[in-house]
């Protein structure tokens, strides 16, 4: 009998990553509510997960899903007027850094943040995002690309080699 | 899972976003685990409680106590047999083990002598649960020898067999396999330990 492990298991080891994703997907304040229907939708379908599946993967579909419905409802509702993304700063990430990301993160198109979390926060390959968002492996990889450029600016992170150039 | 960025450049950039958040993670599992209760998606909730006999682990299914168990059976075996043989929903979820630790605490304290949440026998099946349904009979304080057991279990001859459902008793404590003892009055095996065995008969005051 192929042995499954007990679900605490996955929460443990799967919920940082998720959390990272659906923060990257939808910022912080709803992240938290797809993080749960993610975990409660898995428990549910847990038991007919076949063994020896790829369990992240399986996650990060859920999360995709239940971002998109987040997503939906948010649309449904009356819009409220956003706070104003941080100015990029030219001193690099201050502190812990992590708002200021999530930040630049949220200013970009939606498949850019899709294909930033699932390939580089989760480790999807271009191919399964591809069957995610629709469109093709090379899109895919075109849309991280692009996004990365656009995170690059928005945080105006200097290449390593150019800081290097300047250290006297 | 490893993230293999082709520009180490991209990992210094989503950095900050790896930063683990205990405190977060941790309120959203204990609402996970209340969710996945209200919703009774939850098969399996344990929790782990401190006693004189070492840490014990404690499973209940929806029905009631599935299991207890000792450190030295390995408490991660213990769920991932549960795992493999009632349901692998399981989550670290004490609420649902309020009560059975309460009244383990007050046992171990002295201050109760036999047990009422409700149990779920799934684990146990044939001749062994005929054996485990009789130890409750066994007063607090007294101890039978396997060979009355095996009598009162509807088996005589089934000495042996009352030794094995004892040794392997998923509900120790809860189901005092402690009371059953050699007719030479010696403590026999038990899952605990010897040691943990005379621990509970004098605890009972029956040693």
């Amino acid at each position: 009998m192929e042995t499954k492990q007990p679900f605490e298991h996955v929460v443990r080891e799967h919920g940082p990553v998720v959390l990272r994703v659906c923060r990257a997907v939808l910022g912080v304040d709803e992240a938290e509510d797809a993080w749960s229907e993610t975990f409660i939708a898995a428990l549910k379908a847990y038991p007919e997960l076949p063994p020896g599946a790829n369990i992240e993967a399986w996650l990060v579909t859920i999360a995709h899903r239940k971002s998109l419905d987040l997503i939906r409802a948010r649309n449904r509702r009356p819009s409220v007027v956003e706070e104003l993304p941080a100015r990029a700063s030219v001193l690099g990430i201050p502190g812990d850094g992590q708002s200021d990301v999530l930040d630049a993160v949220g200013q970009l198109p939606p498949k850019q943040r899709q294909v930033i979390a699932y390939h580089y926060l989760a480790g999807l390959p271009y191919k399964d995002i591809a069957l995610l968002l629709g469109g093709t492996a090379d899109a895919a990889r075109r849309a991280g690309a692009d996004g990365i450029r656009n995170l690059r600016a928005v945080l105006a992170v200097v290449p390593e080699a150019v800081v290097k150039g300047e250290t006297p | 899972m490893s993230v293999e960025h082709h520009e180490p450049e991209v990992s210094r950039l989503l950095a900050p976003l790896e930063a683990a958040d205990p405190l977060t993670l941790e309120r959203l599992h204990n609402s996970l685990a209340v969710c996945a209760e209200q919703s009774h998606a939850l098969d399996i909730a344990y929790r782990t409680i401190d006693s004189p006999l070492g840490t014990l682990l404690l499973a209940a299914s929806q029905r009631g106590v599935l299991r207890v168990a000792f450190s030295r059976e390995g408490h991660d075996a213990v769920l991932q047999h549960l795992a493999d043989h009632i349901s692998p929903r399981i989550l670290l979820a004490p609420a649902r083990l309020d009560t059975a630790a309460r009244e383990l605490d007050e046992y171990f304290n002295q201050r109760r002598k036999a047990f009422d949440v409700p149990l779920d026998f799934s684990l146990s099946k044939g001749f062994r649960l005929n054996v485990l349904e009789h130890l409750p009979a066994i007063p607090y304080g007294r101890t039978e020898s396997y060979t009355k057991v095996a009598e009162a279990a509807g088996n005589p001859r089934a000495v042996r067999a009352v030794g094995t459902a004892c040794a392997t008793n998923p509900l120790p404590l809860l189901l005092p396999c402690h009371r059953v003892v050699r007719s030479d009055g010696t403590y026999g095996g038990y899952l605990g330990g010897t040691e943990a065995k005379r621990f509970l008969l004098s605890l009972e005051g029956a040693a």
